[in-house]
């Protein structure tokens, strides 16, 4: 088995400083593979969201490092940082987070132009990834002329679009209805079938089973996992690193 | 679990003989609760007795079988009627199913030196463990695109469990941040009433 596409070894992460300081994380280390769909569940303030904001780059870790596809986030500096959250991690949050003056294809294709592609080649990209997520139909409407469960489905096609390996789903389906909200698990569990690492951050125990991992944090630590390592993983224990 | 009522309501559909009965009732609850087949014949026999079922005897046959020597049952008008009050009646919540894991919390928070907290963990790991296996069979199989009715029963069977493993986790949680509370002010409660005492003194065992 490859390396896994996200991983985080011994990453502390401290806010603040004297009285005043919080531990979000406490030496944690979490992978997640190619293939692979894990959850992380835990009460508010258990370090969760700290998690997934520092797999994405957005945040560095007091202490440990984070490694995507091999590379090391704290090293990459700012510059680096912002272009592998382009090109390789895909980011879908509650609050669905569209541009409401762009379409849907706009939208999906926006990380594209921003990574310098061309128009017409981001929008074609946008238009498979639209397709995948099944609304193609919608590409050319306006965020608020769509329902919570379609804007985050192109939510999800912005994420993937460009084949990104890595997507990190914070609360995806929170804001929706259980039926909705089973439609984009299904989605984001397809995505991680297709190859992509996925880490899904919930409290709704419901969600987190479409995993195959799920990790259980309690105060900044990873406390339990349900679910097995993918058996390569016990045939090569320093060779992920 | 009435298998009775199970078996009567099967008939309802068409005379039927025990192992088909076996199949139906398993095509849709999906073998969640496994019935064995004498299980089956030992009830027939006996709503036969009670007059709710009888054996089918085919043209010129002196015995109840069919042309493979199977006996053949149906419902009789009386069968029906328990059916039909079966469908119409609540199943009753006045005593509670014997709830294991309510009981075994219940005497771990009181017992003196169990870990609770482990307790809640384990727990819910097993739970979310069987959660995932019974979203992997919702999301493939027949239970995934069921075009069947018994499919669509199935699917509705793995649901419940779903509900059933979800609503476990969530009173696990909840369980675990009031265990939490409690802990907290019991050190509070320590802390004002013998200021000398240092408050690591087990908040666990003042929590009642």
């Amino acid at each position: 088995m490859s390396a896994p596409v996200l991983h985080l070894d011994g990453v502390t992460r401290i806010h603040g400083e004297g009285e005043t300081e919080v531990h979000a994380l406490r030496g944690v280390s979490f992978r997640a593979h190619a293939g692979e769909l894990v959850a992380v569940m835990g009460p508010s303030g258990s370090g969760k969201s700290t998690l997934l904001t520092l797999a994405g780059g957005l945040d560095q870790p007091t202490r440990g490092t984070v490694r995507i596809e091999g590379e090391d986030v704290g090293a990459l500096g700012n510059a680096g940082r912002a272009r592998m959250r382009r090109t390789s991690v895909g980011y879908v949050f509650q609050a669905f987070n569209l541009i409401p003056a762009l379409t849907a294809a706009e939208n999906v294709a926006l990380p594209r132009e921003l990574d310098g592609e061309k128009s017409r080649a981001a929008r074609r990209l946008a238009m498979t990834a639209l397709e995948e997520v099944g609304i193609l139909d919608l590409a050319d409407r306006y965020p608020d002329a769509m329902s919570g469960g379609q804007q985050q489905r192109v939510a999800i096609a912005r994420a993937i679009v460009g084949e990104r390996r890595l997507i990190l789903a914070d609360e995806p389906t929170g804001a929706l209805d259980t039926d909705t909200g089973e439609e984009i698990l299904r989605l984001l569990r397809a995505r991680c079938d297709a190859g992509a690492a996925g880490v899904l951050v919930t409290h709704e125990a419901r969600h987190a089973a479409w995993a195959d991992r799920v990790v259980f944090l309690r105060d900044g630590v990873v406390v339990d996992e349900s679910g097995a390592d993918p058996v390569d993983d016990l045939l090569e224990p320093e060779a992920a690193r | 679990m009435s298998i009775r009522q199970a078996m009567l309501a099967l008939l309802e559909d068409g005379p039927m003989y025990g192992y088909q009965l076996r199949v139906e009732f398993e095509q849709r609850t999906g073998s969640t609760w496994p019935l064995n087949v004498g299980q089956v014949y030992t009830t027939l026999s006996r709503l036969e007795r009670d007059g709710l079922v009888e054996q089918v005897v085919g043209e010129g046959a002196d015995h109840a079988s069919d042309d493979a020597g199977h006996v053949v049952y149906r419902v009789t008008e009386a069968g029906r009627g328990e059916v039909s009050e079966w469908f119409t009646t609540p199943v009753p919540r006045t005593q509670p199913p014997r709830d294991e894991l309510a009981i075994k919390l219940a005497l771990a928070v009181t017992v003196r030196g169990v870990d609770v907290g482990t307790l809640i963990q384990r727990q819910r790991s097993a739970t979310m463990a069987a959660l995932q296996d019974y979203t992997r069979l919702k999301r493939s199989g027949r239970a995934a695109t069921p075009d069947q009715p018994e499919d669509l029963a199935w699917s509705l069977v793995l649901d419940a469990l779903v509900f059933d493993a979800e609503a476990e986790i969530r009173w696990l949680d909840h369980c675990e941040a009031r265990l939490r509370r409690a802990a907290v002010d019991g050190v509070r409660r320590d802390a004002r009433s013998t200021p000398d005492t240092s408050a690591s003194t087990a908040p666990d065992r003042s929590v009642r």
